[in-house]
């Protein structure tokens, strides 16, 4: 039921089609891309400048009213997740692409254009914007932001946070912030590397500025074959010691690669136990030349088979089967269970054990697809909700594989966000110092916790309940809070 | 070193039991940088080493006190480099001065400056607790940024122990080149060759002449230098190492040095002084006498900003160019998160209260 003093002050400066407030209207909005959670608004609003974002920040800051800021909502860690009473803004509405400029290689855009959206725009320039998530085609750049999100190209070119250059937001109290400038830099902290993947918590950006680049000459990739996933591991690091940073370097497993191969027809070899894709991108000349080096490379790391894309139609073949990973997995199980840590490379051959342990422990198998470039593992574990205790059992694995990443020194999340799915991994990862910290940076901007609250860092108590706590340098964590 | 780090600790709380202002110092190297210091000297330049480094990984975890002359010397054995060629300013220069003062060198336009490559710290704040973000792998969004905030806050947040870093391979052949023009036309010029797929790392424009450096695959170095001309300078990488380390005689210090971040396109400044070009446009040093007032109006005319470099023996004050209020308010919460008693570096980087 809508706080009968919001519904009738935000219909002062929001026309009737901005607000959502009956239950089948804000139903559709009750999940992000990650449906395991759900929860239906309290209402939503959808504002169309930035004005009416900033009146309803400031009525919410009034009300104590929280609000949660969701772009398109394909976010994979619930970050977008609406709260019962609260508001859910969406500004989806903020699709302008407001200018670009071919010279100094950037582009004004408003915070719900869609990531592909920029690349098409800068096209014509010979530009394009660099991070490209596989939501590419629906995800907005505003979600970008906030989760500083990567994608397959990121070992060379960086995440989110290495390519804009600028961004306008809003405080909860409806204080204009401009952080960054076209310039490289600007005076003070760097509030645009903090901004960068605060998951909403902080500010509500209304304007971004990002750098676009050259779109290189010539794009090419070699697909590899392996009899034994250690070796394909090492081959990573083979090529990375060599002196050479591919555009792209993934891996799939066995399962991922026939998953795959029944979906796309990319003529996968079925027979490896894992795939290596190296995609190598510049001057025409750097890649003919890096090319030969990889290719010599991966011969010698023992790939039993080699292909070279022969022309662009192939090379988008090649890719076709990694990028429709995911729904490949989707059409062997009933449900998967997408993971998002990253490890030191160094560490995947013992990690891939034991997630395979854990498979057999757990009863549930994994397919896994690997941004093997940087690190960043997505074990997909196959299960089926509809049976009774599965999904409680898959998220116990999940948090089994998140806490075997900070293990062996990586992290819970690469590029999906804490979100309310990793929340626990967090009291896994960080000490109650560090989580004290991060919830003072919290208070810094939004001292009454309304913008996207429970959500990125937990609550102490929140890591106590849960037991997920580590004895970390002999030290035991959290010892000012009651056990029982 | 936990001895060390144990000792550290205590210096700042007692600092902070007392309300005594720390001044946070590694070598030295960059004192000229910043606000006047204030506080008793707190040199934390003995806590040093490298910890890791797997070239395969491309990641470097050292102490902050360790000398950015050994980890690059390091680096260089292994084929391998900080990518944003910090300028030491001295010989002792320490990582932990690089990331706090978060300045880069000429590679930057096209590499990324410090804050791109920091994946982790490991910091004592104004409590005297010791504290990590981030880590050491290079796709990581679990809690804010902490680490990358670090970088360039000049210690006023608190004493960088640790720092882990991405670093890349060192281009298998680099090749600087000289064009004569006028500086219109090499503002022109470096911001549409950036737009181009070419291998460029670096640009520089003064009196007359454009220097670029190509890096990169032997074969795209020869056939972007076929495409874009010029003759070849005899000893490169000496141009670039004086211009990263300021030795060069445009840096002779006959006034004020000011520094002026702005858009890239933006066009010759019609100021008074001495200018140098650097970063395809972006960064313009300018020797000048002029008030400050009115070189901060022109970098904020241009959609920039401007900081005093180096004073060359003249005040320090309002270094920075100032931050607008809402931005300054934030600043002054951020300090306070970390630094509740404002021991670190106080004045150093804004005004706190």
């Amino acid at each position: 039921m809508p706080h009968p003093e919001l519904l009738s002050r935000l219909r002062t400066f929001l026309p009737e089609e901005a607000i959502l407030h009956q239950r089948e209207d804000v139903k559709p909005y009750e999940s992000d891309g990650l449906t395991a959670y759900r929860q239906t608004p309290m209402l939503v609003v959808i504002p169309q400048t930035e004005d009416q974002v900033r009146n309803i920040l400031k009525l919410c800051h009034e009300l104590g009213v929280p609000v949660v800021a969701r772009g398109s909502g394909t976010g994979l860690s619930g970050g977008a997740l609406p709260l019962a009473d609260g508001i859910l803004l969406s500004l989806a509405r903020f699709q302008q692409i407001i200018s670009i400029d071919p010279l100094a290689r950037t582009a004004r855009v408003q915070p719900g254009v869609r990531n592909l959206a920029i690349s098409q725009a800068a096209a014509p320039h010979g530009l394009y914007y660099a991070p490209d998530p596989s939501s590419q085609i629906a995800c907005s750049i505003g979600g970008n932001v906030a989760e500083n999100s990567g994608g397959v190209h990121c070992l060379k070119y960086g995440l989110t946070v290495h390519n804009i250059l600028r961004i306008r937001a809003l405080t909860i109290e409806g204080e204009i912030l401009e952080i960054g400038s076209e310039a490289l830099d600007s005076p003070g902290y760097d509030l645009l590397a903090l901004l960068t993947g605060s998951e909403g918590m902080l500010a509500v950006i209304t304007e971004i500025t990002v750098k676009l680049l050259p779109k290189p000459e010539r794009a090419q990739v070699v697909l590899a074959a392996f009899d034994d996933i250690e070796k394909a591991g090492a081959a990573v690091g083979n090529i990375i010691a060599a002196g050479i940073i591919p555009a792209g370097l993934e891996m799939m497993d066995r399962l991922a690669i026939a998953a795959a191969e029944a979906y796309v027809h990319a003529g996968y070899p079925l027979d490896a136990e894992a795939i290596l894709l190296c995609e190598l991108d510049g001057t025409n000349e750097e890649v003919s030349e890096e090319i030969m080096k990889v290719r010599a490379i991966l011969q010698s790391s023992g790939a039993t088979e080699l292909r070279t894309a022969q022309d662009e139609a192939q090379r988008l073949k090649f890719w076709a089967g990694r990028k429709a990973a995911f729904p490949a997995v989707g059409r062997i199980s009933p449900d998967y269970y997408c993971m998002d840590g990253t490890i030191p490379r160094r560490q995947l051959p013992y990690v891939l054990t034991r997630i395979r342990e854990l498979s057999l422990e757990y009863g549930l198998a994994v397919a896994n697809v690997f941004h093997a470039g940087d690190g960043n593992l997505h074990p997909l574990i196959l299960y089926d909700a509809n049976q009774p205790g599965q999904l409680e059992k898959t998220e116990a694995f999940g948090a089994k594989i998140l806490a075997l990443c900070v293990e062996v020194g990586g992290t819970i999340t690469g590029e999906h966000g804490v979100g309310v799915e990793k929340l626990g991994g967090m009291c896994v990862q960080f000490g109650s110092k560090e989580l004290d910290l991060l919830h003072a940076v919290k208070a810094a901007f939004d001292e009454q916790g309304l913008l996207n609250p429970g959500k990125a860092v937990p609550t102490l108590h929140r890591c106590a309940e849960l037991g997920a706590m580590h004895v970390h340098h002999g030290e035991l964590k959290f010892p000012e809070l009651p056990r029982f | 070193m936990e001895t060390l780090i144990t000792q550290y600790s205590e210096t700042i709380r007692h600092a902070a039991e007392t309300a005594t202002p720390l001044c946070v110092r590694g070598s030295g190297s960059k004192d000229f940088y910043g606000g006047e210091a204030v506080g008793a000297a707190f040199d934390v330049s003995g806590h040093k080493g490298i910890l890791t480094y797997e070239p395969s990984e491309l990641v470097l975890t050292a102490r902050g006190g360790t000398p950015l002359e050994e980890i690059e010397a390091l680096l260089a054995q292994n084929g391998q480099m900080l990518a944003f060629e910090p300028p030491h300013f001295g010989p002792g220069a320490t990582l932990g001065g690089c990331v706090a003062t978060g300045l880069s060198g000429p590679r930057r336009a096209y590499s990324g400056a410090v804050r791109d490559f920091v994946l982790g710290v490991r910091m004592i704040d104004g409590r005297g607790d010791d504290l990590r973000f981030g880590g050491q792998v290079m796709k990581n969004v679990a809690g804010y940024d902490v680490s990358r905030l670090m970088a360039g806050s000049l210690g006023t947040l608190g004493v960088l122990l640790e720092v882990s870093l991405k670093v890349l391979p060192r281009p298998a052949e680099e090749l600087t080149l000289r064009l004569e023009m006028d500086a219109r036309h090499a503002i022109d010029t470096m911001n549409r060759w950036a737009g181009l797929p070419l291998p460029l790392s670096a640009t520089a424009y003064h009196d007359g002449v454009l220097t670029l450096r190509l890096s990169g695959a032997e074969s795209a170095v020869a056939a972007a230098h076929v495409k874009l001309g010029g003759e070849t300078v005899a000893n490169g990488p000496a141009f670039w190492h004086g211009l990263r380390e300021q030795t060069t005689a445009f840096f002779r210090p006959d006034a004020p040095l000011w520094r002026l971040s702005l858009p890239s396109a933006t066009p010759p400044l019609e100021v008074s002084g001495r200018q140098l070009i650097e970063w395809g446009g972006a960064l313009r040093w300018l020797s000048t006498d002029q008030k400050p007032d009115a070189v901060r109006d022109t970098a904020s005319r241009a959609g920039g900003h401007a900081t005093l470099f180096r004073a060359n023996n003249g005040a320090r004050r309002e270094v920075f160019q100032p931050l607008a209020p809402a931005v300054l308010a934030l600043h002054q919460r951020l300090k306070n998160a970390f630094d509740p008693h404002g021991i670190f570096n106080p004045g150093k980087l804004f005004t706190e209260s």
